[in-house]
């Protein structure tokens, strides 16, 4: 990790010791972007989105369900990227980033199905379907719950890693699904609220609502992986020099 | 904006429970999360220096 050379300089971030710092002076200002994202998110939201023509105010659960869910995969490919990256590379940082983002995709995976059943009950007549939306989405949640479960069995952090890694690869595979699950299957969910090819259905206000609101969870979450690594790190470096010093520092 | 009162931005056209259960339950896991990660710093760092010292 040490070396001189110019072009594997990006390297050093891979070492424990320059990340811990380097996370805690990025930390703040994704907070800080989170919370302005939400307040204009939530103004946009709440007072300037006009009522839906079908659902009424009904609809607004949409400015926290869709991002909620979108984080819940976005996550989940971040978890496995870093997790793949840690078991090729053997890089210890990437590892944590892993383990430090479970925990959150996780809640934004529960957060997406709970938003999303309180949307389900007044306009399906229903809190939950077994439709391949909403069923693939809770295997999105049990498959971070699985990774979760797996490394707190294994005692040797490094196993831990590469069993956690081989788990969270696996399941990439359920992302795509949940994606396309409502054009390839019949199902009650709506289709894709954005849509590549076609242009957005909905009013411009109301898309810009959802996508700050996006944007502040996305940022969110970049906030507490980063608070959650330094734990992490901290925990596992514990009898490393620089932590001494670090603590002795804080 | 189409709310004529406090009450009537409240009620949600009829849909509060659904509405505010949503943002409310968002709101509570991310206040929760961003508190309990505070408090294991907290007790991390207290740990390693009473380890330090030790």
């Amino acid at each position: 990790m040490m070396e001189k050379n110019s072009a594997s300089s990006w390297m050093r971030y891979a070492s424990p010791a320059t990340f811990y710092p380097l996370a805690g002076k990025l930390q703040p200002w994704f907070a800080g972007l989170a919370a302005l994202l939400t307040i204009a998110g939530l103004w946009i939201g709440f007072f300037v989105a006009p009522t839906d023509a079908t659902q009424g105010e009904g609809y607004r659960i949409i400015f926290v369900h869709v991002p909620a869910s979108w984080m819940s995969m976005v996550i989940y490919c971040a978890m496995a990227f870093w997790a793949g990256i840690g078991l090729a590379f053997n890089t210890r940082v990437s590892s944590m980033m892993a383990s430090a983002l479970a925990p959150t995709g996780a809640l934004f995976a529960l957060l997406s199905l709970l938003t999303g059943s309180l949307w389900g009950k007044p306009m399906w007549g229903t809190w939950w379907v077994w439709d391949a939306r909403l069923t693939s989405e809770l295997i999105l949640f049990f498959l971070y719950l699985g990774f979760l479960a797996l490394q707190a069995a294994i005692e040797d952090p490094k196993r831990a890693d590469r069993a956690g890694a081989v788990l969270a690869l696996v399941g990439v595979v359920n992302v795509p699904i949940i994606y396309f699950s409502v054009k390839w299957w019949n199902t009650l969910h709506q289709g894709a609220t954005i849509s590549m090819t076609k242009s957005p259905s909905m009013a411009v206000t109301m898309l810009w609502g959802m996508l700050l609101m996006a944007l502040a969870f996305w940022m969110y979450a970049i906030a507490v992986a980063l608070a959650r690594v330094r734990n992490i790190i901290l925990e596992r470096e514990r009898h490393a020099d620089w932590v001494r010093q670090a603590v002795e520092a804080s | 904006m189409q709310w004529n009162s406090v009450g009537d931005f409240f009620a949600m056209g009829g849909y509060a429970f659904y509405v505010w259960g949503s943002f409310g339950a968002c709101a509570l896991a991310m206040l929760v999360e961003s508190l309990l990660l505070r408090q294991q710093r907290r007790e991390l760092l207290r740990s390693l220096k009473d380890q330090h010292e030790a």
